[in-house]
């Protein structure tokens, strides 16, 4: 039933993002930011973690949940140690898979050549 | 570019948008929300799993991620995740291996400009402006919320 949800849920964004890439001159960076801007709208009104709940990797592995959880790092932060913890709160909640992405990006990126 | 095109190219282009297949934009969704659709799925059989193995709901979200992040990146050093991409379209670019392809992606290509502004410079080409306006957002909509509430 997990895997059914996820795979609706996530399913139905990427085919909604397909719709803007068809219809629009938007590019797929454009939807990236588009999608992470929107993640952290709905985050700030408190509607993203239930989505988390109900469909979890169907709203986990979207990029709209980066921008989830800058925002309740923003804003746990905040509550923590106000406006510096605001600043620090966003990148720390996300630093672990940032951090991932720079240091496998980099490791590939030497690593591999491209085909072709 | 554009004042610089002749007759010929112009009329080279129309030919092209002419010949070029027409793919229906039914069938671009069905591929869309498959892909997407599939790796949300392979995401939550990691998580699945990683719960199972006594992980808190919020480590095994980070190590999902993390996961996926791999899985994407060494795809795309196989040349593999280019092909899913090309078949998936915004359903191989929104989920977070999407995000590692461009990373991934143009590191490889410029890498012969050289480790600084070739390889470690373009990486952050889309996965600048990313956690830049996510970050924005986040700190402009999270102080909003934690000042107001």
């Amino acid at each position: 039933m997990n895997f059914l949800l996820a795979f609706l849920f996530g399913g139905t964004i990427c085919a909604l993002g397909q719709i803007v890439l068809d219809k629009s001159k938007l590019t797929q960076a454009d939807l990236m930011v588009i999608l992470v801007v929107l993640g952290s709208l709905i985050s700030t009104f408190g509607f993203y973690e239930p989505l988390t709940r109900i469909f979890g990797a169907g709203a986990m592995a979207p990029v709209s949940n980066f921008g989830h959880i800058l925002t309740q790092g923003v804003i746990q932060g905040f509550n923590r140690a106000g406006f510096l913890g605001a600043l620090e709160g966003g990148l720390s909640q996300a630093a672990a898979v940032l951090g991932a992405a720079i240091v496998f990006g980099f490791g590939i990126g030497f690593l591999f050549r491209p085909k072709g | 570019m554009r004042e610089r095109e002749s007759p010929q190219s112009k009329r080279y282009v129309r030919l092209v948008e002419k010949e070029q297949p027409k793919v229906s934009l039914k069938s671009n969704l069905a591929n869309a929300f498959l892909i997407g659709g599939g790796i949300c799925v392979f995401g939550e059989i990691i998580r699945t799993y990683l719960l199972y193995y006594g992980l808190s709901n919020d480590l095994a979200s980070v190590w999902m991620s993390i996961a996926l992040v791999f899985f994407g990146s060494l795809l795309t050093g196989l040349g593999i995740y280019d092909e899913i991409g090309r078949i998936g379209g915004a359903g191989s670019a929104i989920p977070i291996t999407g995000f590692a392809n461009s990373i991934v992606a143009p590191a490889m290509e410029y890498r012969s400009e050289g480790a600084i502004l070739g390889l470690a410079a373009r990486m952050f080409i889309i996965a600048g402006p990313v956690v830049a306006y996510g970050l924005i957002s986040a700190t402009v909509f999270g102080l909003i919320r934690s000042v107001f509430r």
